[in-house]
């Protein structure tokens, strides 16, 4: 009898826990579909680096930190779910550099996009991540010898990694960050929905599920 | 029923409410960390150190039937925890001023996340939790220690 009792007001909590969270991830989606329509500029801005077709109707958003470890695993991920729907999806990057220092390697791939090697530098950063971001422990110096591998001048990032219009553009998407209530990276939004449970699987589902609604086969 | 039966049975509701009461907050705790995704600082972790491991202690002194040691191996969890919570509740006040805490990385122990009815803080919360529990076990060692 005990046993049942106890038993039963551990699954009551359980079950209220699971349906707290059902309804609270409810409100999140209506509340950020409503942002996505009424303001799409908090997802995209005009400065925001995208990737793949303009046609595309999945917008994958995605806040990240170049110096972040799970964000250099997710993005050949993303970049191979990409190619297995050419021309449908289309990925914008968003900086959310929440770590002292972070905004740094943000500087050095934006300086890198002025002299049109953004995709390249950002491939090179993910790759040596490892060496110059072990565990958060930041050591710039260690990345400008691997910098040269894009094919970028790097006196000039040297250089404009300083301008103003990159701190403003790190400054605006910080600004969204806090809007949209991004707390981690990699944190995604398809088509304006986030991504309610991190992992690859959920964010293939996500993506899938706004493919199959705006290309019904 | 006879007296010692009555007693008995007193005892074991009585600990049953403290459990209830732990496995209620650690069910919030969760609830507010890992869906509404607010980031425990560090008082925080210490007063979930306390309240976590108490779920199955307690839970532990209610089978087969009420066992008496419970009450000593919950209360210095629920003293400090509640110790905790009540320096942790000044210092959300400002009673205490900011700049003495303990916490420098991470989340300050001062971010607003949560007030119910305007006033009742996270903090709060947690320490009306522990101070009632003290209250039901320090009952409960009164009421065994014939």
């Amino acid at each position: 009898m005990k046993y049942v009792f106890v038993g039963l007001t551990c699954a009551v909590l359980v079950l209220a826990f699971i349906g707290g969270s059902a309804y609270y991830k409810g409100l999140q989606n209506e509340k950020y579909g409503f942002m996505a329509e009424e303001n799409a500029e908090l997802f995209v801005r005009d400065h925001s680096p995208t990737l793949g077709s303009d046609d595309a109707k999945v917008f994958i958003v995605e806040f990240m930190d170049p110096a972040c470890e799970t964000c250099a695993v997710f993005a050949p991920y993303v970049k191979k779910i990409m190619a297995a729907n050419p021309g449908r999806i289309k990925l914008v990057l968003r900086y959310a550099p929440f770590h002292d220092g972070a905004d740094n390697f943000v500087k050095i791939l934006e300086a890198a996009r002025m002299q049109g090697k953004y995709w390249e530098t950002l491939d090179v950063m993910f790759k040596t991540q490892g060496v110059w971001a072990n565990h958060g422990h930041y050591q710039p110096e260690k990345l400008w010898d691997f910098i040269p591998m894009a094919g970028v001048d790097v006196e000039q990032i040297r250089k404009d990694m300083h301008s103003p219009a990159i701190a403003k553009i790190i400054e605006q998407d910080m600004a969204d960050v806090k809007a949209l209530n991004v707390q981690k990276t990699p944190g995604y939004f398809v088509n304006g929905k986030p991504l309610q449970t991190f992992g690859s699987k959920q964010l293939y589902q996500l993506i899938k599920s706004e493919l199959d609604r705006q290309y019904p086969q | 029923m006879s007296k010692p039966d009555q007693a008995a049975k007193t005892n074991w509701t009585l600990l049953f409410m403290g459990w209830l009461l732990v496995s209620v907050s650690t069910t919030i705790s969760l609830f507010f960390s890992s869906v509404l995704e607010y980031e425990p600082c560090v008082l925080c972790w210490y007063q979930r150190i306390c309240l976590f491991p108490m779920v199955f202690i307690l839970a532990a002194g209610l089978f087969p039937t009420f066992d008496k040691s419970v009450i000593k191996y919950a209360l210095p969890l629920s003293i400090a925890g509640g110790l905790t919570a009540f320096y942790h509740t000044l210092l959300y006040a400002g009673i205490i001023p900011e700049s003495i805490q303990p916490c420098s990385q991470g989340v300050s122990c001062t971010e607003k996340y949560f007030e119910l009815f305007g006033f009742v803080s996270i903090p709060m919360l947690s320490f009306i939790a522990f101070s009632t529990l003290v209250a039901l076990l320090l009952i409960l060692k009164r009421r065994t220690s014939k």
